[in-house]
């Protein structure tokens, strides 16, 4: 329901503006969606609303966590808290691929045994951790901070497109991969700069799509087994 | 009614937790209904990619208490993919769907004259009938039309003299004729108003034959008239790729 008619209704619903009740004064945390309306009192409530704004996190969540840290000895809440201070403290973003770091460089951009030939380009720093997982990949990573949304605001000039223009300009980059989501805005996004860097003479690739391992294929999706077709090799000789 | 079934387009989605996603239905029966796809987001799921923006899917719902719950999804009509190939048409599709959520703003209420148009819509821009940037003009003029704001292109659109005028007033509905043009009204070439009025009855033998110039003009025109009638701004159509 909009705003607008949210208010239209609250309007007819009450009999007059006269008998409308005052407006609480608004609180620190008056603009929690998830907040648990007051059941608890002062330190206890604070810290039942702080934890209901993390993502993932739901009030009776929320309420959970605050007990058992409650409940927890001194020194292990004082960990967690030391633990909150110094990621703020000390994490910053690497001023050359975006991903986290402590320090100006992160570890992959710092480290001298990586190919400077490969550039995979992902969304998000998480995404670095899934690739590394994986243990395929010795070249260097760029992290774009999203990927193109227009209905959320999203374009191109909101992502580090620039930056990984620049990265491009030196010709030492021989291969972009880019590592988008596999989803609609993940997808247009690979649109996009394979279209910017296609102009580069650099090697262009996407990761491909296909069947998850461990799986049956008479589950398969259409959409996914299509692209497995598509992007089938050729076996043996 | 605990399950129900319906045909839908999917307008837009929402992260939710650590693998669900809201997902935001235009239904041919049902209007617009918000259900929430458990487990979507995980590789292994078995109906995620059909749940993807553009797609056109015939989905099952469970009711629930706040939003109901994707139950069963078949594709109809796979045309995120092809539009995600053309960041041209991306854009257009994504201001497509972005107005289709605004103009069915009520949930559960039906729209199925919506829901055929955006189908239409969705399929000619997916399958390169026409000009991405001349489908998404036509589509929102049409689905203005449908909602109750329809241009009046040709006709004064204050005292409804025949046309055709030389004037185009937005406040005012369309071509105005030099009585009722409102001070400021800016005067569009005549072939602009040709494509105008063949965008919004579907004349794609004129629209087609459009100049660069006049599918400009014409598309300056639409987005002022869109974002007026809609009272909010669409996002989207500032990032409308236009070749």
């Amino acid at each position: 329901m909009s705003g607008a008619v949210a208010a239209g209704r609250a309007a007819a619903w009450w009999p007059g503006p006269w008998t409308r009740p005052v407006p609480r004064e608004p609180s620190s945390m008056s603009d929690s969606p998830r907040r648990l309306c007051g059941v608890y009192e002062g330190a206890v409530q604070d810290l039942i609303d702080e934890l209901g704004r993390l993502p993932g996190v739901g009030p009776k969540s929320a309420q959970r966590i605050a007990f058992h840290l409650l409940a927890a000895d001194d020194h292990e809440v004082k960990r967690l808290v030391d633990a909150l201070v110094e990621v703020k403290r000390r994490v910053r973003f690497c001023e050359l691929c975006g991903n986290v770091a402590e320090a100006e460089l992160c570890r992959i951009c710092a480290d001298p045994r990586r190919s400077d030939e490969v550039i995979c380009v992902v969304e998000e720093p998480k995404d670095v951790v899934a690739i590394e997982r994986t243990r395929e990949f010795r070249g260097r990573y760029h992290v774009l901070g999203g990927a193109i949304n227009p209905i959320d605001n999203v374009g191109p000039d909101d992502l580090r497109i620039k930056e990984l223009m620049s990265r491009l300009a030196d010709g030492t980059v021989q291969e972009v991969i880019i590592a988008t989501d596999p989803n609609v805005e993940g997808e247009a996004t690979a649109t996009y700069l394979s279209r910017l860097i296609g102009s580069l003479e650099i090697t262009v690739s996407r990761l491909a799509s296909g069947l998850p391992v461990g799986g049956d294929l008479e589950y398969a999706d259409e959409v996914t087994l299509g692209r497995a077709f598509e992007g089938r090799r050729i076996v043996g000789n | 009614m605990p399950l129900y079934r319906d045909d839908a387009i999917v307008l837009r989605t929402q992260k939710l937790g650590e693998a669900d996603r809201i997902v935001t239905f235009l239904t041919r029966e049902r209007g617009k209904v918000r259900a929430v796809g458990r487990g979507v987001r995980r590789t292994s799921s078995r109906f995620g990619a059909r749940l993807e923006p553009f797609m056109a899917v015939d989905v099952q719902f469970h009711t629930g208490r706040t939003l109901d719950t994707v139950t069963q999804v078949e594709t109809v009509g796979a045309y995120a993919r092809r539009v995600c190939e053309d960041y041209e048409l991306y854009t257009a599709g994504t201001a497509m769907l972005e107005a289709a959520d605004r103009l069915v703003d009520q949930e559960h209420e039906p729209a199925v004259q919506q829901y055929w148009l955006l189908a239409g819509g969705l399929r000619a821009l997916a399958e390169r009938h026409h000009a991405a940037g001349l489908v998404l003009d036509s589509y929102l003029l049409r689905a203005l039309a449908v909602a109750g704001w329809a241009l009046s292109p040709i006709d004064c659109a204050r005292c409804g003299e025949p046309g055709p005028h030389h004037a185009f007033n937005v406040a005012a509905g369309g071509a105005v004729c030099p009585r009722c043009r409102p001070p400021g009204s800016p005067s569009p070439a005549p072939e602009t108003f040709t494509l105008l009025a063949a965008l919004l009855s579907g004349d794609w033998s004129t629209a087609d034959t459009a100049s660069t110039r006049h599918r400009n003009e014409a598309s300056g025109l639409v987005a002022a008239y869109s974002q007026y009638y809609l009272e909010r701004t669409l996002r989207s159509l500032r990032m409308v790729e236009r070749s």
